[in-house]
């Protein structure tokens, strides 16, 4: 028997538990992770489900991922690469389209089609918007202190970020405020009136997100993504060389050269607790792991009410994590092409392929989209964000061959009548039906066609509901709220009992700053 | 006013940018696109084709050839096979570097020899009195750099009679693609993997054609001198003109470096028979080099700190510059960082360039000169090795 002995075990092999991991075993601990599936990612991987073609099964673009992980784990010679996402095209139903990419004046030229206003006010935009990322990038970088807490770090961490709140002037203070308590619709009202505009930047404020453009709160969504970061360029967009596996293969390959030991096919079962503190953890199969540190990388829910007996937890808490909302909303459908799409709006092969393709035409077509969901059904014309990848990455599919993967919003995770498994042929018939009013050679070239309801997602990744940020991004579940008051600093009432995953601060999507933070906590316990 | 190159009513049609710039005379795309971004990113995801016709070219052949290139090249040419490819530098008689280049072995008595500058009248006069002739081949000669991870792929895909599969690093073969000859060799200027292709000027145009057209599934597209200047410093490569200054051109005897000075002193093969600038590169490598080759690794937290202080992110993303920056250290100027770019691959900015020998060790903590809103400012920096990246590929 190998010495059964870890100083930490990781459970669940996502980005964030795998930078979480890496970062424990360059301060010189010994790491185990275990991930429940074959192999690492959770919801970022690259699978090959149709020879020859490789999908980004769930999560498809890259942005946020902070820089100083690049550099810290040094992922570029693991094999990490960003490639530029360039453009947005927003096809239209009336065959024309809304073209967006890094050139700025022809950018410009693009939006005075539909609005010369717009093309100005764009600008404006771009640049407030820099501002409010930049005044809220501060907070992604640190560990939310607690304001209702005496502690004197946490009334330091308040005096500073109060300092750099007061330091942001009166006027973007103002914008500050709105951004956090608006609707997206309401929002972008403000600046534009070019529907198919205000449609696509609304998209950003639903996405993944059980609520429609026209909710209040989507406005800080909104900014969430534009903080998305590449080269110090804010709202930069990119595809990560390999899909998003790719980049859970450089975390897990950097981890390894830390010395981190990354088991597969190793479902967690429950975390031994022993005097209110954690011991170790025993897995499904029924072996036990001793470890000083536990950490979760899974949802608040899993890491709360399923992987410890909830007498150790407080009923408060329980309650907290009970009313969290995880709600899955979103969908995704990967295909496998014969040929390059070829679409109405602009026909041919062009720069315009290698970027994002929003169908997004207008605020009432995404909120219609919302109505159907809100009432338990899948939209009956969704909202979907699609790329292709293999126009990025050669690697990703056969030469002339070509993978499209598209999100699709919304499909609620509870349906009022049937289940998944009933309905899942007809959200992927709604989808290829969508698309083709705009791709017409859609349906001939499709060689394969992969359908993920958020049930999928659930029972693939193991994401409650199949929330892809593992719980949503509201005002009310964010920074000292997430996942819980008093629970924000990736602690548990349990000792030694940490969490690290999207549903703890700054929150979803592939920054691994949960990962990174939850590892600077966990060091100063355990240093 | 530059002339076109062969490839120039191709490379015009997708120079979207217009940006040109002159080398050598030529018309060179600086980029193609609006932005060179996907060019670069092409280099190391895919496969980029340049157009580096404007280097010059030159074959020595005759009886004594092999005899006038080892008399001129600081490497041993003799141990050079036929079929191989060797990059070297060549002096003058004090052992100060006139240019850099490649030297093909085409049979036993024939060489091809690349060179960033005009040599045939120095070429000639270091064959005085042997049997070997010097032809300048530049203008019967296009050239295309086919280069990065997919680039073997595509050219597997178009090219008969030769073998790819077994052509290693810096080796040749001769070849056909649609019945036209070539010369491919397995070098470049990108430190990835990737080819040249040299080819008679009336191909040209039939070449880019097949190789676009071929390479479409493999993510090819061509890329510009922005884009090299780039991908060359990651992989540590030096400029004629900008890291160092040919001896030939000089005007102060300070300008002027040996090969010890910018980190090819690998390419001395002082045990050799007698070849230009041999005895004085002697001394020197007794007595020791005052000046050294570095690769420099600007902090990044450091940067952080500059621009945070006037409430800015770093701002270095970009391209590559060539202009020099001041090295110091313990407040003294110590040399000087002659490139830099910013790697958007390897989220570091990174530097080549030289400082005094006794600060050249790896891991020296330096300073260089970084000017943040006016305000000229020195940020950390580490002297590392060099390439920085350097992908396993290339060899293999």
């Amino acid at each position: 028997m190998p010495n059964n002995k870890y100083d930490a075990i990781i459970i669940g092999g996502g980005h964030n538990g795998l930078v979480n991991a890496a970062y424990l075993a360059r301060a010189g601990k010994k790491v185990l992770v275990l991930e429940r599936r074959y192999l690492v990612g959770g919801a970022t991987v690259t699978e090959e489900i149709y020879p020859g073609f490789k999908y980004t099964v769930f999560s498809y673009v890259v942005s946020i991922l902070r820089p100083e992980i690049i550099r810290d784990l040094n992922l570029t010679r693991h094999g990490f690469m960003t490639l530029p996402l360039e453009s947005t095209l927003t096809p239209l139903p009336n065959g024309d389209y809304l073209y967006r990419d890094g050139d700025h004046f022809r950018t410009m030229r693009d939006i005075a089609r539909h609005s010369p206003r717009d093309a100005e006010a764009y600008e404006e935009y771009s640049r407030e918007m820099y501002f409010m990322a930049k005044a809220v990038k501060y907070i992604l970088g640190i560990i939310p202190p607690d304001p209702t807490s005496l502690n004197p770090k946490d009334l330091l961490g308040l005096v500073g970020m109060g300092k750099h709140f007061l330091g942001l002037g009166e006027e973007k203070l103002y914008t500050l405020t709105k951004l956090m308590t608006m609707s997206a619709a309401d929002f972008l009202e403000q600046w534009f009136e070019s529907d198919p505009l205000k449609a696509t930047l609304s998209a950003s404020g639903i996405i993944g997100t059980y609520l429609g453009p026209r909710s209040p709160g989507t406005a800080y969504v909104l900014l969430h993504h534009y903080m998305g970061e590449i080269d110090g360029a804010f709202r930069a967009w990119g595809f990560a060389k390999g899909g998003t596996g790719g980049i859970a293969n450089a975390i897990a390959s950097a981890a390894r050269e830390f010395g981190v030991e990354i088991r597969t096919d190793a479902p967690v079962a429950e975390v031994m607790v022993k005097n209110g503190q954690a011991t170790g953890i025993a897995l499904e199969n029924g072996d036990e792991v001793q470890a000083d540190i536990v950490v979760s990388s899974l949802d608040p829910k899993r890491t709360f009410l399923d992987l410890v007996d909830e007498a150790h937890l407080p009923d408060n808490l329980l309650m907290t994590i009970r009313n969290f909302n995880i709600r899955g909303s979103s969908a995704k459908v990967n295909l496998a092409l014969d040929a390059a799409p070829d679409l109405a709006c602009m026909p041919g092969f062009g720069p315009h392929l290698r970027g994002a393709i929003s169908i997004s035409p207008s605020i009432d077509y995404m909120e219609r989209a919302y109505d159907d969901a809100k009432y338990g059904q899948f939209s009956r014309q969704p909202y979907i964000d699609m790329i292709i990848p293999s126009m990025i990455d050669p690697d990703m599919a056969p030469p002339g061959k070509h993978v499209m993967s598209c999100f699709v919003q919304y499909a609620p995770y509870k349906l009022r009548e049937g289940t998944w498994d009933e309905q899942r042929e007809a959200l992927g018939k709604t989808v290829i039906d969508t698309l083709s009013e705009y791709i017409p050679n859609l349906k001939d070239i499709i060689l394969h066609c992969q359908v993920m309801t958020p049930l999928d997602i659930e029972r693939t990744t193991g994401l409650s509901q199949g929330n892809i940020f593992q719980g949503e991004l509201s005002l009310s579940q964010l920074f000292f709220l997430r996942p819980a008051a008093g629970y924000a600093k990736y602690r548990t009432p349990i000792r030694n009992y940490y969490q690290c995953g999207s549903g703890t601060h700054p929150g979803g999507g592939i920054t691994g700053a949960p990962g990174r933070l939850a590892a600077l906590e966990i060091l100063k316990d355990h240093s | 006013m530059p002339i076109p190159t062969p490839f120039y009513t191709r490379t015009s049609a997708l120079c979207e940018s217009h940006e040109w710039r002159n080398w050598s005379g030529y018309f060179a795309a600086g980029l193609y696109e609006p932005s060179h971004e996907r060019e670069y990113y092409t280099v190391r995801n895919a496969a980029a084709l340049f157009d580096v016709t404007p280097l010059f070219k030159y074959e020595i052949s005759g009886p004594d050839a092999l005899r006038l290139v080892n008399r001129i090249m600081t490497r041993d040419v003799a141990k050079c096979a036929i079929g191989q490819v060797m990059y070297s530098v060549w002096c003058d008689d004090d052992g100060k570097v006139i240019d850099d280049g490649t030297i093909s072995r085409l049979a036993e008595n024939r060489f091809r020899i690349t060179a960033a500058d005009p040599n045939l009248r120095w070429f000639q006069d270091c064959g005085f009195g042997l049997d070997a002739t010097v032809v300048d081949v530049s203008t019967d000669l296009a050239a295309l750099a086919l280069q990065g991870p997919h680039s073997r792929n595509i050219l597997k895909a178009v090219v008969s009679e030769a073998d790819l599969d077994n052509l290693k690093y810096f080796r040749l073969t001769e070849a056909k693609i649609d019945g036209f000859p070539l010369t491919i060799t397995r070098t470049g200027y990108t430190g990835d993997l990737g080819y040249e292709l040299w080819v008679a000027p009336e191909y040209a145009e039939r070449l880019w054609d097949i190789l676009i057209e071929r390479g479409q599934g493999y993510g090819l597209a061509p890329a510009g001198l922005v884009t090299l200047d780039m991908v060359r410093i990651e992989a540590g490569l030096l400029l004629i003109e900008v890291d160092y200054i040919s001896a030939h051109k000089a005007v102060i005897e300070s300008q002027k470096s040996s090969p010890f000075e910018i980190g090819l002193g690998w390419t001395v093969a002082l045990n050799k028979e007698n070849f230009i600038g041999r005895k004085p590169l002697l001394a020197e490598k007794e007595t020791g080099s005052s000046w050294q080759f570095i690769g420099l690794d600007i902090d990044w937290q450091s940067l952080e700190k500059l621009y945070g202080a006037v409430d800015l992110p770093p701002q270095v993303a970009g391209r590559a510059s060539r202009v020099a920056l001041p090295i110091y250290k313990n407040g003294k100027q110590i040399g000087q960082a002659t490139s830099r770019t910013f790697s958007p691959l390897l989220k570091q900015y990174i530097a080549i360039g030289t400082v005094e020998s006794r600060y050249a060790a790896l891991g020296t903590e330096v300073e260089i000169e970084i000017t943040v809103e006016y305000s000229r400012e020195r940020a950390r920096a580490v002297v590392v090795n060099t390439p920085f990246f350097d992908p396993e590929r290339k060899r293999v």
